[in-house]
C-alpha cells in the first residue's frame, strides 16, 4: 500500500512534515511488437511492492477492441483506473458511431486522457498494440504525461534496459551490416516474433527479481490474415467477439516463480 | 514561506488551480466527451480542464514527483535533452532536429518526432517536456483552423506564436517545460517566432534551442548567410545537428529535416547521425563531415614519420 503520509518523529514536540504520496512502482515488464498484418502485445503477471509479491496474477495486457490491447505498466492501482476509463470512453464511441473506435483515434484518446492528468499524473506507461484501418500492424507507446510515438517494438518496465537492447538486435538488426544481397527483412512473421517475446521474458525473469510467474500475450490478426501456424500454439485460445474481421488471441504461459 | 503566502493569496496559478478544480468537481468527464465529441472535440470549446491534487501547493506535489533533474530517484520521468534550430534565410525557412529522447541516462527513445507539424504552412519545433510541446502544439493547430474558417485567411505566424505563448503563460509557474520554434510562411514572408513556457516570444532570424544548442549555434553563425542557396542552406542545417549530436551525449540519433517555402512546409529527409560522420548525407563514402578530416591527417603524420 502506498505510504498516504510520512510521519518523522511522532509526538516529539517538534514540528512534523507531512506529505501526500499516492505513488507506488509494481513493477512487471510489458512488451509489444508488431508485423506487417499482425501485432503482438505481451506482459508477465507478476505484481509486487519493494521485494514483496503481492499477487502472481494480475493481468497487465487488456483487450480495449478486437483490433486494439492496451498494456499498462508502473503503478497498478493508476493502470487499472486507466484502463477502466479507456474502456467507458470506448463503450460511448461505440454507443454514438455503432463501429470500433479506429487504432490511431484510441491512441489521440489516451493522449488527451493522459494529458488531462498533466498537474496529478497517472504513474503509468502505456502500449498500445492493433491493427490500423489500413490492415497494418501498429504499436504506440506513451509516456505518463500522455507523449506518444508510432513505432514498431516496444518495451516498458521494470526489465525496460534488458529487453530492448535485445529487440534492438533481433527486430531493427541495429548496428549489423547485411550480407550482400541479403538486406534485413523489413517485417518478421509471426512466428518469429513469438519466439521473440518469449525468449524476452524467460531472460528478463532470469536477470530481474520484479518478472516472473506468468506470461500472456495478446495476437491480434489483420482482416483475411491466415493464422501463420497460430492454432499449433500451445494453450492459444480465441478472444474475437465482432465480426469485423480482425481476429484477437491470447496465449498464456508460466514464467519462473523464484 | 513561499508557499505559505501562496496557501492565503487569492491570486496567482495556485489559486487558478484550485478554482478550476472547483469548476470541475470530481467529475473528470464534460457533457462534451460524450459521443462525436469525444477526445479533442471538447477542447474547442474553451480551455480544456485538468485535474488537480488536493493538497495545499499543487505545483509543489508535481514537482516532487516528476522533477527527475532536482532529484533523479523520483518515479515519474519527464524526457530532457534535445538539439533544435530553425533558420529564415533569402529562400524560406530551414527546421532541422535531432531525434533522441532521454530519461536520466537511457535513450528513451531514438526515433521522436520533434518537428510537429502543425498545418501545411506551419510547423512547431520540440524541445524539454515532450507530452506538453505535443499537446499544446496540436491544440493550437486546432485553432489556428478556426481562426481559418473564422476569417476566410490564414492565421499569421506572429499570431499564432502570440497565441501559443499567451497560452503557456496562463500556466506559468504549474510546471510546463517547453522551448518551441514556431515556424511557417505569411504574408510578410518567412517567420520564425521562439516561444517557451516562461513566457518568453521573441522575433528573430537565428534560433537554436536544446542541451545541444551550444553546438549547433557554433556552426550556424560560421556558415550563415541571407544569400544562402536552397541546397546550401539545408546542409548548413543538417551539419549544425550533426555538430550537436557528436559533441551532446543528450542529442543524436538521427537529424529530422524540413524547409518551409511560399507554398507550405516540405519534409527533406531523415538522416543517421553516425552516417553523417562517416559518409555524409549521400551515398559517397569519405564525403563525411567528422571521420576523413580526422583520418587524413594522421595518415599525413604517419607518411612523414
Amino acid at each position: 500500500m502506498p505510504d498516504m503520509i510520512a510521519l518523522s518523529h511522532p509526538a516529539s514536540g517538534h514540528p512534523q512534515q507531512r506529505q501526500f504520496n499516492p505513488y507506488s512502482e509494481n513493477g512487471g515488464t510489458i512488451l509489444a511488437i508488431s508485423g506487417a498484418d499482425f501485432s503482438v502485445i505481451a506482459g508477465d503477471t507478476r505484481q509486487s511492492e519493494g521485494y514483496s509479491i503481492q499477487t502472481r496474477y494480475a493481468p497487465k495486457v487488456f483487450r480495449l477492441t478486437d483490433k486494439a490491447v492496451l498494456a499498462v505498466n508502473g503503478f497498478a492501482a493508476d493502470g487499472n483506473m486507466f484502463v477502466k476509463q479507456v474502456r467507458q470512453r470506448l463503450e460511448w464511441y461505440r454507443h454514438a458511431h455503432a463501429k470500433d473506435m479506429p487504432l490511431r483515434a484510441i491512441a489521440r484518446l489516451i493522449q488527451t486522457m493522459l494529458y488531462a492528468r498533466r498537474f496529478f499524473p497517472y504513474y503509468v506507461y502505456n502500449i498500445l498494440g492493433g491493427i490500423e484501418e489500413d490492415g497494418s500492424g501498429a504499436v504506440y507507446s506513451f509516456d505518463p504525461v500522455g507523449s506518444y510515438e508510432r513505432e514498431s517494438c516496444r518495451a516498458a518496465g521494470a526489465a525496460q534496459s534488458l529487453v530492448q537492447p535485445f529487440l534492438d538486435n533481433q527486430i531493427y538488426f541495429k548496428n549489423q551490416v547485411p550480407q550482400p544481397g541479403h538486406p534485413h527483412p523489413k517485417h518478421l512473421p509471426l512466428t518469429t516474433v513469438i519466439q521473440l517475446v518469449i525468449d524476452s521474458f524467460t531472460s528478463a525473469t532470469e536477470r530481474h527479481i520484479e518478472v516472473g510467474d506468468g506470461l500472456e500475450m495478446f495476437v491480434v490478426l489483420a482482416k483475411g490474415s491466415p493464422l501463420y501456424g497460430l492454432e499449433n500454439i500451445d494453450g492459444v485460445q480465441e478472444m474475437t467477439a465482432t465480426n469485423d474481421g480482425e481476429r484477437l488471441f491470447v496465449v498464456r504461459r508460466n514464467l519462473k516463480r523464484d | 514561506m513561499n508557499s505559505l503566502a501562496n496557501r492565503f493569496s487569492t491570486t496567482g496559478p495556485i489559486n487558478e488551480l484550485r478554482r478550476a478544480k472547483s469548476v470541475l468537481e470530481d467529475d473528470e468527464f464534460t457533457d462534451s466527451a460524450w459521443g462525436s465529441e469525444a477526445g479533442f472535440g471538447s477542447l474547442a470549446k474553451g480551455v480544456p480542464n485538468f485535474t488537480v491534487p488536493s493538497v495545499p501547493d499543487p505545483s509543489a506535489f508535481l514537482r516532487l514527483h516528476t522533477d527527475d533533474y532536482a532529484d533523479p530517484s523520483c518515479r515519474i520521468k519527464i524526457q530532457h535533452g534535445t538539439t533544435t534550430l530553425a533558420f529564415r534565410f533569402q529562400g524560406g525557412v530551414i527546421v532541422a532536429v535531432d531525434s533522441r529522447a532521454t530519461a536520466g541516462s537511457y535513450v528513451a527513445s531514438g526515433t521522436v518526432k520533434k518537428v510537429i507539424e502543425i498545418n501545411p504552412y506551419l510547423l512547431g519545433t520540440m524541445a524539454g517536456g515532450a507530452a506538453d510541446c505535443q499537446y499544446w502544439e496540436t491544440y493550437l493547430g486546432i485553432h489556428c483552423r478556426l481562426h481559418e474558417l473564422r476569417n476566410h485567411e490564414r492565421i499569421s505566424v506572429s499570431a499564432a506564436s502570440k497565441y501559443l505563448s499567451n497560452l503557456v503563460y496562463s500556466y506559468k509557474g504549474m510546471g510546463l517545460s517547453m522551448g518551441t520554434m514556431i515556424c511557417g510562411w505569411d504574408k510578410t514572408g518567412p517567420a520564425v517566432f521562439y516561444v517557451d513556457s516562461d513566457g518568453t516570444r521573441l522575433k528573430g532570424d537565428i534560433f537554436s534551442v536544446g542541451s545541444g544548442s551550444t553546438f549547433a549555434y557554433g556552426v550556424l553563425d560560421q556558415g550563415y548567410r541571407w544569400d544562402l542557396t536552397d541546397e546550401e542552406a539545408q546542409e548548413l542545417g543538417r551539419r549544425s545537428i550533426y555538430a550537436a549530436g557528436h559533441r551532446d551525449a543528450f542529442s543524436g540519433n538521427t537529424c529530422n529535416l524540413y524547409h518551409v517555402k511560399e507554398d507550405g512546409w516540405k519534409f527533406i529527409g531523415n538522416y543517421d547521425i553516425s552516417k553523417l560522420h562517416y559518409d555524409g548525407p549521400g551515398e559517397t563514402p569519405g564525403a563525411g563531415y567528422g571521420y576523413d578530416v580526422r583520418v587524413e591527417r594522421s595518415a599525413a603524420i604517419a607518411v612523414q614519420a
